[in-house]
């Protein structure tokens, strides 16, 4: 998996599923998903679902923060940490 | 219910040209009053009403005239101390015709004037024609429980009790109003006097209209729901005496609406409000109560055991009509034809399929305990706003948020800080507590993300600040009352006015030709509840305590100390069936999409990709794919064409 794909796989999850569009400019890289009201607390909980059934990450209790979780580039981030 | 309607004209027209066009009007209100109907035509006006005899069966009969001809009037609802005010009128030298209360609105107004609306306790909507004056007076009750509607333009002035009733004499069909949309997508019901479709309107909850002719129309408030300003003005005496004093006021304000000359039943949910109500009514009727009740086959929402444990000790007749989601599917079409809105859940529809249910069975009136949760404190949004406010004065706090935790039990949170997370889901508004619909900006922020399915066009053209119309729903003195009362007054007068006592309540009501009456909305009560301490409504996080406190006289502790669970029916946007395999998909279609343009239909297709996925919508997906396609429904019906 490349940095790019989990990217795009990343933004295609949060556009399809939480901004209902295909438009790539309706979500920045660094845009909070919580600032915008993108995601709700089942949200988060999708998230941290789709990171495991996509790229077999578990997110442990302690990585449950805004820092990890809260734009495309800190979960990429978080990503590369885990990988 | 009975349904009402009328017309004043710029010039007097032919009468029966205006009775045609009453009749016309009259038809569409057929399920209101399927007993009688009746006309009154005299110069420029013309009024209609269309009957179910409650009171009086023989006597009376709409419109009603005073003998010398002078006044006229048409009537929705019902006046419950009319025994009283007939008393009082005789004693001044009045002398009556019949037996209705009706009869006691003309003799009201001759005796007081623009004033009479004040001695009036009850549920109505009221067009009055005064000859010698050549003025209609259109008067609707306190709360708002009977609609009433006008439309006004330089040739006429028409009103009825519902907008489907106007259709028929408008110079052109429908159109959808985008602002009122907007709001409904906001706050869950337009804000009056707007209504869903342009240039119809509503009367406001205690607002009464005079009308001098098409063009000069004036408009006041004969009451308002008011607050104390300051803990003096509070009720001081102690809780042993308030607890008698709204035992006192409940038990006449039920009494009161026992008056009827057809059998009344009661609907039981097993909660606090219909179970004390149901007690008190058991003590006042001889004959055996006739109670009836929804259950649901989905078990997480149905209550049907804490209701048989209130039959099994009060001792009632009980119907309970069981309710699927096909079912909801099924009637959903007819729900928006009746609701004349689009609504964001489909918990009124069982409201109606009960309502058919009761009139199978003989019956035309029941009593329900709507109005006890907004008048006595029992909603969680009012526990939420406390929890908000309370965290407001140390916005820093991590723990004082977690209280948020205790009141929705089922809120999933990620574990580790969920404050950091609670912060952003309900720390809205955390640094402006004093604003005046603070408790309401969560709910709304979640409801608003339903915006998110507007196409770009609509959005474009459309010109609606929600807030300022807030604002402009308060009163000066709001900013002196406490937080808790803001929030009531909030609640009564968006969502109860216009969506639990409208879509939900009075249409899902009269559709079958049943009456709703409400004891807990008495104005009576309503004043002493609106002067008690916030304390006696939720002490600490006890929800409508004082109300609980009463409950103990009549029922056992399991009843009476019971949570409140909130009324939560299946909703279409939960089932696969209902959105995929039944008549309702072609309302989420691309195609009806694009034929009125108010939705994206690329979003609207991920949405219904997401609900074909089978992952749970949360909220405010589920709220969106109900408004869409409701909204769909209500424009096809009623916008498509002239109705």
């Amino acid at each position: 998996m490349t940095a790019n794909s989990a990217r795009e796989q990343l933004r295609q999850f949060i556009l399809n599923n939480y901004l209902f569009t295909d438009e790539q400019s309706a979500l920045a890289d660094d845009a909070s998903f919580l600032d915008n009201g993108i995601l709700d607390s089942m949200g988060i909980l999708e998230l941290i679902d789709f990171l495991d059934e996509t790229f077999n990450v578990k997110v442990a209790g302690d990585e449950l923060v805004p820092e990890n979780l809260d734009s495309i580039n800190s979960v990429l981030k978080f990503l590369a940490t885990k990988n | 219910m009975c349904g009402i309607l009328g017309i004043v004209a710029a010039q007097p027209a032919a009468p029966e040209l205006q009775q045609a066009r009453l009749a016309a009007m009259a038809a569409r209100l057929f399920h209101r009053g399927p007993d009688a109907e009746g006309f009154y035509c005299q110069g420029v006006v013309g009024l209609g009403h269309r009957r179910l005899s409650i009171i009086d069966l023989e006597g009376g009969a709409q419109p009603m005239q005073t003998p010398d001809g002078a006044l006229c009037v048409t009537f929705n609802g019902e006046i419950f101390n009319f025994v009283e005010l007939r008393q009082s009128l005789q004693t001044k030298g009045y002398e009556f015709a019949s037996h209705s209360d009706t009869e006691v609105i003309l003799h009201l107004y001759r005796e007081y004037g623009l004033g009479f609306a004040n001695y009036l306790n009850g549920q109505f909507a009221i067009g009055l024609w005064d000859n010698n004056q050549q003025q209609l007076i259109l008067v609707r009750d306190r709360v708002g429980i009977c609609p009433l509607y006008y439309y006004a333009d330089a040739e006429q002035f028409i009103f009825a009790s519902e907008i489907k009733a106007l259709a028929p004499v408008l110079p052109q069909r429908l159109e959808l109003n985008p602002a009122a949309l907007d709001d409904i997508f906001t706050g869950w019901t337009c804000l009056p006097p707007q209504t869903i479709f342009q240039h119809i309107y509503q009367l406001q909850a205690g607002e009464m209209l005079v009308v001098k002719n098409p063009q000069q129309v004036t408009r006041q408030f004969y009451w308002q729901l008011d607050y104390p300003q300051h803990s003096a003005q509070y009720d001081g005496r102690a809780e042993a005496e308030l607890v008698d004093e709204l035992h006192h006021l409940l038990t006449d304000a039920t009494a009161i609406r026992l008056r009827s000359d057809v059998p009344i039943g009661a609907y039981l949910s097993g909660g606090l409000d219909s179970s004390i109500l149901v007690a008190l009514m058991h003590r006042q009727i001889k004959d055996q109560l006739h109670t009836f009740s929804l259950g649901f086959t989905d078990p997480a929402l149905d209550e049907s055991a804490f209701q048989d444990r209130v039959v099994q000790y009060l001792g009632t007749q009980h119907s309970r009509r069981m309710i699927d989601y096909g079912q909801i599917a099924q009637a959903l079409v007819k729900t928006i034809w009746h609701t004349e809105s689009p609504i964001l859940r489909t918990a009124p529809v069982p409201m109606g399929l009960l309502s058919q249910w009761v009139q199978q069975q003989g019956y035309k009136v029941v009593l329900t305990g709507e109005g006890a949760d907004e008048v006595l404190g029992g909603y969680d949004i009012f526990k939420e706003a406390k929890v908000r406010q309370f965290w407001a004065r140390q916005p820093a706090s991590r723990w004082r948020p977690h209280l948020l935790t205790r009141l929705y039990p089922y809120m999933e949170l990620p574990k580790g800080d969920a404050s950091v997370y609670l912060k952003r889901f309900f720390g809205v508004g955390l640094e402006t507590p004093e604003l005046l619909w603070h408790s309401h900006l969560p709910r709304w922020q979640t409801t608003s993300k339903a915006k998110l399915f507007f196409s770009d066009d609509f959005v474009a053209g459309l010109h609606n600040s929600f807030e300022d119309k807030i604002q402009a729903l308060f009163p000066p003195q709001a900013a002196h009352w406490h937080s808790f009362n803001r929030a009531q007054y909030l609640e009564i007068n968006t969502l109860m006015s216009g969506y639990l006592l409208n879509s939900q309540g009075d249409r899902m009501l009269t559709q079958h030709s049943i009456e709703g009456r409400f004891p807990f909305l008495d104005h009576r009560l309503m004043e002493f509840a609106n002067r008690l301490p916030p304390k006696y409504k939720m002490k600490a996080m006890r929800e409508k305590y004082l109300l609980r406190a009463m409950a103990k006289r009549y029922l056992p502790a399991d009843i009476s100390l019971r949570h409140k669970q909130p009324y939560r029916a299946p909703n279409v946007a939960a089932s696969q069936d209902a959105l995929f395999n039944s008549d309702l998909a072609d309302y989420l279609s691309v195609a009806t999409c694009q034929r009125w343009g108010v939705f994206a239909p690329s979003k609207v297709g991920f949405l219904l990709q997401k609900a074909r996925a089978a992952k749970a919508l949360n909220t405010s997906e589920a709220q969106a794919l109900t408004g869409i396609l409701t909204t769909h429904i209500l424009l096809d019906q009623f916008c498509s064409h002239r109705i």
